[in-house]
């Protein structure tokens, strides 16, 4: 199989990679552009902690292949502080201890992120239902309910 | 007062929210987990794994793999040594399977390639000449005469007549006579129940990165529960000495007691060893829920008896559980915990280990007790809606407190259960009322905890800062905990503290990060460890003021003179002793290596309002409160975490997770589609009650959390789903269709 090369724009920065035809863009984030916050935890969309956007659209980034980057805006979590500047969603995590052991956390702050850019002020109910792909077995999801919503405050200024 | 028992003091720190000193990193994608790091010249190893649920394997051809461009080494199990110690066989077998295959997804080869399309490739090249053998996969077919046998001579002497050769172990505990007790009883119910096999289902999949040098020097980085466990097991499969294999630990995708084992370690070590190249091995979720994990699965036979006012007169269980292939020792603890909550006279329990073609039994949060207490709290609620009585007021009257003889032996020092029930009553929860098709249930849950090897360096820097390290791979915010009692008892800022977690080079042995032991255990050692930099800052400051040790205090993070005699001089802060420490003696440090006793046991009570949908069978939870006694919350925040993920972990058991085997003994559900875990939505916010009845045995009182809470969720939904619905299940979980079958529909 011949590889395949790619322009991209990840973080706002510009990006060229060479990939196999069938290698996911999850796989080329981590492995070839040492992107490692995206995570690996089923390979089949089920979980959500390889969650980036892809123009804007949340994906499961083991779903994309490297291919369809080309041309793209991709978001990951490495940009989603502002450099030293936490973004509210990441401060909100740690101060609501909304993180155990941090696995899912990646997926779910780029998945809560995308949520409040289209909806400022979500129910706790919409807050679960965007969640629902990204699974977190340690905390009960409970303090991230909590989390993403103070964010969401904080962020509409309320 | 011996050094280690509970004093009661003021805190400072101990008990705050601070935030938690990996958070950032957690937060921005930076931290190193087991999959994230990469060696030059790195390999990509895969295992290639049984189709079958047992077979054994009459030859493995590797020739055409080995011939593969691009493939630097192959193993099977002919290239480990063969081990005549039972225990430690049986974790390398599991490892790669030796002459048979002993469920489906053991491993039976491995390649190191140059990538991961080339491993993939030389896995399909192997070729194994597969014997296909009968095999079982219920514990109650195994533990029948004529069932298939799962492993030759590993079966418990004397089988009693009715049991088969796949039993492997037998244990009793209890006292009294209970048939005496039943005599007494105005009601006796006998039920059977059955539990599914979980899977802890961590986010993280096992990573292993293995790099063995020609001069017999090799490192291993891993995500694991214990690193020195790690590589206790991998020197002995390696035939290595522990100096030379060093092993770290990285940031943990969760565990919950499934990653206190080995399952690819020994295996990127050997193909490290044979290609001389670093190796490195990710499982895929597929190969997470194939070959590693699951929780024993259950049948269980309980009989209590009861007066009409609610005193239980005696209790029985019998309980089988099966490890799947390998001896499994759960069974004991089950036992041990089924009565744990009540204080009786009359009460004995029974455990069987049996044999499976399934997946060798990892930990799994408080393993054994789930089960068992599920059955137990069941019936105990069967008979309070039988006379009618209130369930908090029946566990009152028969709870376990200070100076209850246990149904497993010791007899119990300050517990908290009582105070918990009182809680639960008094709670609003409890009282609050219910719609029509709503239920509610509670049960009681318990876990020993534990202590064991714990070892803690503590370095007071020149600048006045301090670094702790520790030896226990921080799952769940355990760093900001060990800093906090570190800060707490050195009198300083928690922002002065920086607690690291230890290779296996540079401190001494701690045991695995699993029976709630870190919080209680290391922040023992690590109190002790202060304690030990104290005494000598203590001298230090003696020596500037030219007074005997002795006559030094330390107070409020400071030297003061002992009292008017010592002389006058001011107070000499940490950071003052430690800035002129070079002239004083050299660097300071405290530590402290102790072999922990005393952690207090957990017990905890759930109330859940449930409504069963008559239509589709679905289960909703609709408002849930957890009361734990946490001896004293070191940082509440990560105790309430502790108690919520534990209970939705039982949620998920009680209502949906399970493994699932066809006919033909291969796992039929080995993915998070198919294996449901609780999402978001599926969930109402899990509230917390902390209680803190001080622990005798440490000394700030804590009590380790991890583990009670997944206990009472199962018996406390199918209380409330009886209540909800008029139907009582035995069968766990209590998944759609086996609602709609108990609804008659
Ligand atoms: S890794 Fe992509 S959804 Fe799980
Ligand atoms: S914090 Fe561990 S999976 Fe979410």
């Amino acid at each position: 199989m011949k590889s395949i090369p790619v322009s991209t724009t990840i973080n706002g920065d510009p990006y060229e990679f060479l990939c196999a035809p069938d290698e996911t863009l999850l796989d080329v984030l981590r492995n070839r552009l040492n992107l490692t916050g995206a995570k690996e935890g089923c390979g089949t969309g089920d979980c959500g902690a390889c969650s980036v956007t892809l123009n804007g659209r949340l994906v499961c980034s083991c779903l994309v292949l490297g291919a369809e980057a080309e041309g793209a805006e991709i978001a990951t979590i490495e940009g989603m502080a502002d450099g030293d500047e936490l973004h509210p969603l990441q401060r909100q995590f740690i101060d609501h201890a909304a993180l155990q052991c941090g696995v899912c956390t990646p997926g779910i702050l780029v998945a809560a992120k995308s949520l409040l850019e289209r909806n400022p002020d979500p129910t706790d109910e919409e807050v679960r239902y965007w969640l629902a792909g990204n699974l977190c077995r340690c905390t009960g999801y409970d303090k991230i309910i909590r989390a993403v919503q103070a964010a969401a405050a904080e962020m509409r200024g309320a | 007062m011996a050094f280690d028992e509970y004093q009661k003091r003021d805190f400072k720190q101990v008990g705050t929210r601070v935030r938690r000193p990996d958070g950032v990193d957690k937060v921005t994608g930076r931290a190193m987990y087991g999959a994230d790091a990469t060696a030059p010249g790195m390999l990509v190893g895969r295992i290639l794994r049984s189709p079958h649920a047992h077979a054994r394997i009459k030859s493995i051809d590797t020739s055409a793999a080995e011939a593969l461009k691009g493939v630097k080494a192959v193993l099977t199990g002919a290239d480990l040594p063969v081990q005549d110690e039972d225990f430690i066989r049986d974790v390398q077998d599991n490892c790669m399977a030796r002459n048979k295959a002993l469920y489906d997804g053991h491993a039976v080869a491995a390649v190191a390639a140059v990538d991961a399309a080339t491993a993939r490739a030389a896995l399909k090249l192997i070729k194994v000449d597969y014997e296909v053998l009968p095999h079982v996969t219920d514990v109650d077919v195994a533990i029948k005469p004529g069932a298939a046998v799962v492993q030759d001579g590993r079966t418990l002497e004397n089988v009693p007549a009715g049991m088969s050769e796949n039993l492997t172990s037998h244990c009793e505990f209890g006292h009294g006579d209970p048939e005496a007790g039943f005599a007494r009883a105005d009601k006796i119910i006998a039920r059977s129940f059955r539990t599914a096999a979980t899977h802890q289902g961590y986010i993280e999949p096992h990573a292993a990165l293995a790099n063995v040098t020609s001069d017999g020097k090799a490192e291993l980085w891993c995500c694991t529960q214990g690193q020195f466990y790690v590589r206790t097991l991998c020197a002995a499969i390696m035939g290595m000495e522990a100096s030379q294999l060093r092993v770290t630990a990285s940031e943990i995708g969760g565990g919950f007691g499934g990653k206190t084992t080995v399952f690819i370690e020994p295996v990127a070590l050997a193909l490290s060893r044979k290609a001389g190249r670093p190796v490195k091995i990710v499982m895929t979720r597929d190969e997470v829920f194939r070959a590693t994990g699951p929780t024993v699965h259950t049948s269980m036979d309980i009989r209590i008896g009861m007066t009409k006012d609610g005193k239980i007169t005696a209790a029985e269980a019998h309980l089988r559980y099966s490890g799947g292939a390998f001896p499994c020792g759960t069974v004991d603890m089950g036992a041990q915990a089924a009565f744990a909550a009540y204080d009786l006279e009359h009460v004995r329990t029974y455990g069987w280990n049996v044999l499976t073609n399934r997946p060798k039994e990892a930990a799994y949060r408080a393993p054994g007790a789930p089960q068992a207490i599920y059955a137990v709290e069941s019936v105990v609620d069967e008979l309070c809606q039988h006379f009618g009585l209130d369930p908090i007021e029946v566990r009152l009257k028969n709870a376990a407190k200070k100076g209850t003889k246990s149904s497993y032996g010791p007899t119990f020092p300050d517990i908290g259960l009582v105070a918990i029930l009182e809680a639960a009553k008094a709670h609003p929860h409890y009282s609050a009322p219910l719609a029509p098709g709503q239920g509610r249930g509670i049960s009681c849950g318990f876990w020993f905890n534990f202590g064991g090897n714990s070892c803690v360096s503590m370095n007071i820097n020149t600048d006045g800062t301090v670094g702790v390290t520790e030896g226990n791979p921080d799952i769940g915010g355990s760093r900001a905990s060990i800093s906090l009692m570190a800060a707490e008892e050195l009198g300083i800022d928690y922002d002065r503290v920086r607690t690291i977690v230890a290779d296996t080079s540079s401190l001494g042995y701690n045991d695995v990060t699993d029976g709630s032991r870190v919080t209680f255990a290391v922040g023992l050692a690590t109190i002790k460890a202060a304690r030990d930099a104290i005494r000598v800052m203590r001298g230090r400051a003696a020596k500037i003021w030219g007074i005997e040790e002795e006559a030094v205090d330390w107070k409020d993070g400071a030297a003061i003179p002992a009292g008017p005699n010592a002389g006058k001089f001011p107070p000499m802060t940490l950071a003052e002793i430690a800035a002129v420490s070079f002239e004083t003696g050299g660097p300071i440090a405290g530590h402290h290596e102790v072999n922990v006793d005393g952690a207090g046991v957990s017990f905890g009570v759930h109330i859940v309002d449930v409504e069963v949908d008559k239509e589709t069978g679905a289960t909703k939870v609709l408002r849930y409160t957890v009361f734990q006694d946490a001896g004293k919350a070191v940082h509440p925040s990560y105790v309430e975490g502790q108690m919520q993920g534990g209970a939705v972990q039982g949620i998920g058991w009680a209502l949906n997770e399970e493994y699932i085997y066809g006919a033909d003994g291969r796992l039929q559900n080995p993915g998070f589609l198919d294996y449901r875990v609780p999402v978001a939505s599926d969930l109402p916010m899990i509230d917390t009650v902390i209680l803190e009845i001080p622990n005798p045995g440490h000394p700030y009182g804590v009590r380790g959390v991890g583990e009670t809470g997944i206990v009472p969720p199962l018996a406390a939904i199918s209380n409330a789903v009886s209540r909800s619905a008029g139907i009582r299940l035995s069968e766990l979980p209590m998944s759609p269709p086996r609602v709609l079958r108990a609804l008659g529909g």
